[in-house]
């Protein structure tokens, strides 16, 4: 050891052979930097951890980082951390000191500044106290399991989101797993889908998802293209970063974009969009068998700019987009000497062909420019002849140091054009002697069962917040019966039914409805007119309201009645020896029956729930299928089972109704107990999340009204439904009250 | 007598013509067929009629349909009187009575009543039975029927019946060409070409998204009057935000992508 790392050695007082290796080397990166002050501080907090009694790490793990810490941030941030490192070493969470000191550096680069860094402490310091578990209540001795994974995860996690962002991301975690040790550490390590869904949720940048419509638009308006967009995941890919691309199942876009170079994300999005739209509609494949990866290289450089001209001549205004996003490599940053600076002589050529004022004095750049301009002056030219262009260039500028391994990277990327593979075809797969056709794969025919599931979210009432894609709704259609047993049903029901119809004729709209006393209508109103007269006559002021009109009163109300199908119907009911279920298949049929007379489009499904992984929504009726033998059979056919999620079934079936064209939409929602499920606990949880989607529901125009066969129902249906619901205590006359209550409703 | 000079078009109408329609027209006032115009709202039905009726020198009684019109909006109806009431005529009737065109715009608006009160002025007996006042008119020689519709967004209940579809000669409109457009807008404003051509371009955006958000696409109605707003001195942006993207939709990601098109067209 040098003299000077001898003293410090001293100073260190420490026996671990592991520190002693790689001491001299970390004195001698602190010295670079530190001030005495802060090498003295820097060696006594080494020291401190030094005595931990946890092993070396801990100290390694300063000693190496803290240089790094220092680097990144201006304030001395040293006594701040020693505080936190205390306050685990007091916590039973001594062990995740060294994962917190280890990716300290990497995060200090992200938060650069003491305040942020310490929100960042604050973050960790509100999950270990909210994670560290207690058998009885006293003292905490159980470490939090997913502390340390949270500080191996903290770099990345920082480089995607905001601090509040992550601060949210914690708080879900702690919420939703913090009494389950497996779930939480699979949380906190990124390994569990929600944990991944939340942190796209909340991540930095315009998400793709936000901005899909406006996108699909633009593409329509300005290229008048459809095509599918899909998403690529841009979060969990470190080493390589994908790039935007096409084939023939869409256009695979990053599922969020940063605001770069004064571009907004949305905008990079159409840049990206643009230019895939340019190769398809002005590039030819070529091939490219006997080309090498830089010549290939180069043609897709000068192809790139050619499409981004045309379009920029198609759209002017493209332009800005293009000039910011492109890089502007400076003249002579790369020595050929020493590295390969292919790539940056063609990202200058590239931004030169682009930008008029590109300020390059290079002859055989502005030679070459001069030339791409001329074959691009009369037209649109093409692949081919960038092509030849792209190759006579690479061999005038051709550079023994092209060769190198060290490649010149700086502004050389251009991230708003897509990786070129369409631009390429193969005559033979590969260079080998012996190249075997791919032996030819046969594809199943599978049919699919039924429908892709859909996601909804539910509402946590407890952090106020969605859960994102939570429960899986399978919709299917209901099996079919016999639909002579529904017509038994309303024979039976006759008298009610001849009632009924009598109100149904009330009800019928009366199409035109005379309006009096209109100064201005379709007819005199002799009536009046004669008495205007007689008053005129008479000398006094005779009313000038002596027409009359007529209006039309129309119904156009859309209904869409849902049936709780689970478990529970199958109980008998108290006076008669007919089950729920009965009953409701009678009361739905004479409400069918009565709404199709008046004429309203009208549509019936069905749920039930297995778990949140199973929502089954079952079609009965559409709305324009008519009340025939087809629907009749299903309603037949109707079975109950399993639980009442009902949250995620009224989202559905707000969705169809949502996009009825209609004035009044009617969701009706028959059921006979509160929303359940097996795999929740808490009884309020699932209410509440039915209250969320109600409210839901009134924001999008549907106007839902629940009618529970619950007798106990008024301790929380008002609750969720608020005053639209009604109580219906004699099962027995349900048949009868549904349509009177459908009726009084639509009044 | 009703005076007829009122409803003359006195001074010639811009219409440029995109194809034989101004020959097929004279043929069939010719012949005194009844005429339907069918096109976007915004794409020159109207324009066209009063050109027609310029050119052909007779008076026009335009009618703009709605859904509380009457059949005595259209025919006439009682008027009260010092000594007692009076009739007044509706445009209709004027019009068979001074042999003018009369051309009923947007007639599905009209409920589908109201519109059957056309049906024997339209066919070979060119009369209109006034019943409430019990006269039957003959038409004018020179009468002639005129009716526009926009079969773009209307719903399934405003369409026409065939039993009034089939009584009159069609003609279907569109927007023009791209090159036809800018000469209509350009001579219209009096804009030069090349920011006309833009204009026209983002029209275009705006025509691709019909049936994806927007009921109708940008029309040479709005056209021309963010051309206008140009010439008057307005930055070509302002005029096409204000002229062509706000009238025509609330949805906030069309509005959007409509700037963005403006950004991308006017640089």
């Amino acid at each position: 050891m040098h003299p000077q790392v001898q003293t410090y050695w001293y100073e260190l007082d420490c026996g671990f052979q592991q520190v002693a290796e790689v001491f001299e080397e970390c004195v001698f990166e602190a010295l670079s930097s530190f001030s005495r002050a802060q090498m003295k501080a820097y060696l006594d907090a080494a020291r401190v951890l030094g005595k931990l009694g946890r092993g070396p790490e801990p100290m390694l793990a300063l000693l190496e980082a803290w240089p790094g810490v220092v680097g990144s941030v201006k304030e001395d941030p040293l006594p701040a951390v020693m505080d936190f490192v205390r306050a685990m070493q007091k916590s039973p969470n001594g062990p995740a000191i060294a994962p917190f000191l280890q990716t300290l550096a990497a995060v200090a680069r992200r938060q650069p500044s003491l305040p942020q860094l310490q929100a960042y402490m604050d973050i960790a310091r509100e999950l270990m106290a909210r994670t560290t578990g207690s058998i009885h209540g006293f003292h905490q001795t159980i470490p939090s399991p997913g502390l340390p994974e949270f500080f191996a995860q903290a770099p990345r996690l920082l480089d995607l989101l905001s601090l509040q962002g992550l601060r949210n991301w914690v708080d879900y975690g702690i919420k939703n797993h913090g009494k389950h040790p497996e779930r939480q550490t699979e949380y906190f390590k990124l390994a569990s889908p929600d944990s991944r869904a939340v942190l796209q949720r909340e991540r930095h940048g315009t998400l793709f998802h936000d901005v899909e419509r406006k996108l699909d638009l633009t593409l329509r308006a300005l290229w008048d293209e459809h095509e599918m967009l899909v998403p690529y995941s841009t979060a969990f890919d470190e080493i390589r970063q994908p790039i935007p691309y096409y084939d023939k199942l869409g256009m695979r876009v990053p599922d969020v974009f940063d605001d770069a170079h004064g571009v907004s994300g949305l905008d990079r999005y159409r840049a990206v969009l643009a230019h895939m739209v340019g190769h398809r509609r002005w590039s030819t494949p070529q091939i490219a068998d006997n080309w090498s990866p830089f010549q290939r290289m180069a043609v897709e450089f000068f192809e790139d700019a050619r499409i981004d001209t045309l379009l920029m001549r198609e759209y002017p205004g493209l332009a800005r987009l293009f000039l910011a996003l492109h890089p502007k490599p400076i003249e002579g940053a790369c020595d050929p000497e020493t590295t390969s600076c292919l790539r940056h002589r063609l990202a200058m050529l590239s931004r030169a062909f682009l930008d008029p004022q590109h300020g390059y004095r290079d002859a055989v750049l502005n030679e070459t420019v001069a030339r791409f301009r001329a074959a691009l002056g009369g037209g649109v030219s093409d692949t081919a002849a960038m092509a030849e262009l792209a190759l006579s260039y690479v061999a005038k500028t051709r550079r023994q140091s092209d060769q190198l391994a060290k490649v010149f990277f700086d502004d050389t990327v251009v991230d708003y054009r897509d990786d070129n593979r369409q631009l390429w075809k193969f005559i033979e797969e590969g260079d080998e002697e012996e190249a075997f056709d791919e032996p030819r794969q046969l594809q199943k025919n599978e049919e699919p069962q039924g429908l892709p599931p859909r996601h909804y979210p539910e509402w946590d009432y407890q952090s106020q917040s969605y859960r994102p894609d939570w429960v899986s709704l399978y919709e299917s259609l209901h099996p079919a019966g016999n639909a002579a047993k529904i017509d038994r049903l309303l024979a039976k029901h006759g008298a009610l039914a001849k009632r009924l119809k009598r109100l149904l004729d009330l009800l019928k709209p009366q199409d035109k409805v005379r309006i009096r006393y209109q100064e201005e209508g379709s007819e005199l109103d002799l009536d009046v007119a004669l008495r205007s007269l007689i008053d005129f006559r008479c000398g006094t002021t005779p009313d000038p309201r002596i027409n009359m009109s007529h209006r039309t009163a129309g119904r156009d109300i859309a209904v869409l009645l849902l049936l709780d199908l689970s478990e529970s119907l199958n109980e008998k009911t108290p006076a008669g020896d007919q089950t729920i279920l009965e009953l409701s298949q009678e009361a739905v049929s004479l409400l069918a029956w009565a709404i199709e007379r008046l004429g309203d489009p009208f549509a019936i499904a069905g749920f039930h729930s297995d778990t949140r992984h199973q929502v089954r929504y079952l079609h009965i009726k559409g709305f324009s299928e008519p009340w025939n033998d087809d629907v009749k059979g299903r309603l037949a056919a109707m079975e109950a089972g399993w639980s009442t999620r009902m949250g995620a079934a009224l989202r559905h079936a707000g969705h169809y109704l949502g996009n009825r064209q209609a004035d009044k939409k009617l969701l009706l929602i028959l059921t006979d107990g509160r929303p359940s499920d097996v795999d929740v606990s808490d009884e309020r949880a699932l209410g509440e999340d039915v209250r969320q989607a109600v409210r839901e529901l009134g924001q999008k125009g549907v106007f839902p009204y629940c009618i529970s066969l619950d007798p106990r129902a008024d301790e929380y249906v008002a609750d969720v439904f608020g005053r639209s619901y009604t109580v219906i205590d004699n099962v027995a006359r349900l048949p009868e009250k549904l349509p009177e209550l459908f009726m009084a409703l639509t009044k | 007598m009703t005076d007829k000079t009122q409803y003359l078009v006195k001074q010639e109408p811009f219409y440029q013509s995109q194809g034989n329609e101004v020959a097929l027209y004279e043929a069939a006032y010719g012949a005194r067929l009844p005429v339907m115009i069918k096109g976007p709202t915004g794409c020159g039905k109207s324009r066209f009629v009063e050109y027609m009726a310029w050119k052909l020198g007779r008076p026009l009684i335009t009618v703009a349909c709605n859904e509380d019109m009457t059949a005595s909006d259209l025919v006439g109806r009682y008027l009260l009187d010092a000594n007692g009431t009076r009739w007044l005529d509706g445009p209709l009737t004027t019009a068979a009575r001074i042999g003018a065109i009369c051309y009923l715009d947007e007639i599905v608006e009209a409920r589908q009543d109201t519109t059957v009160v056309i049906h024997p002025l339209t066919d070979h007996r060119r009369t209109l039975p006034l019943d409430k006042k019990g006269e039957l008119i003959e038409a004018h020689p020179d009468f002639q029927l005129v009716i526009s519709y926009n079969p773009g967004y209307q719903s399934l209940m405003k369409d026409l019946k065939q039993s009034t579809k089939q009584r009159f000669t069609g003609f279907d409109f569109d927007y023009p060409e791209a090159e036809l457009e800018t000469d209509i807008v350009a001579k219209e404003t009096g804009l030069d070409r090349e920011p006309t051509a833009k204009l026209i371009k983002i029209a275009h955006t705006a025509r691709n998204l019909k049936g994806h958000g927007l009921d109708e696409g940008i029309s040479t109605r709005l056209l021309v009057y963010a051309a206008t707003l140009i010439k008057r001195g307005v930055a070509p942006g302002d005029a096409c935000r204000m002229a062509l993207v706000r009238p025509i939709t609330d949805d906030a990601d069309i509005r959007a992508t409509l700037d963005h098109a403006i950004d991308a067209v006017f640089a």
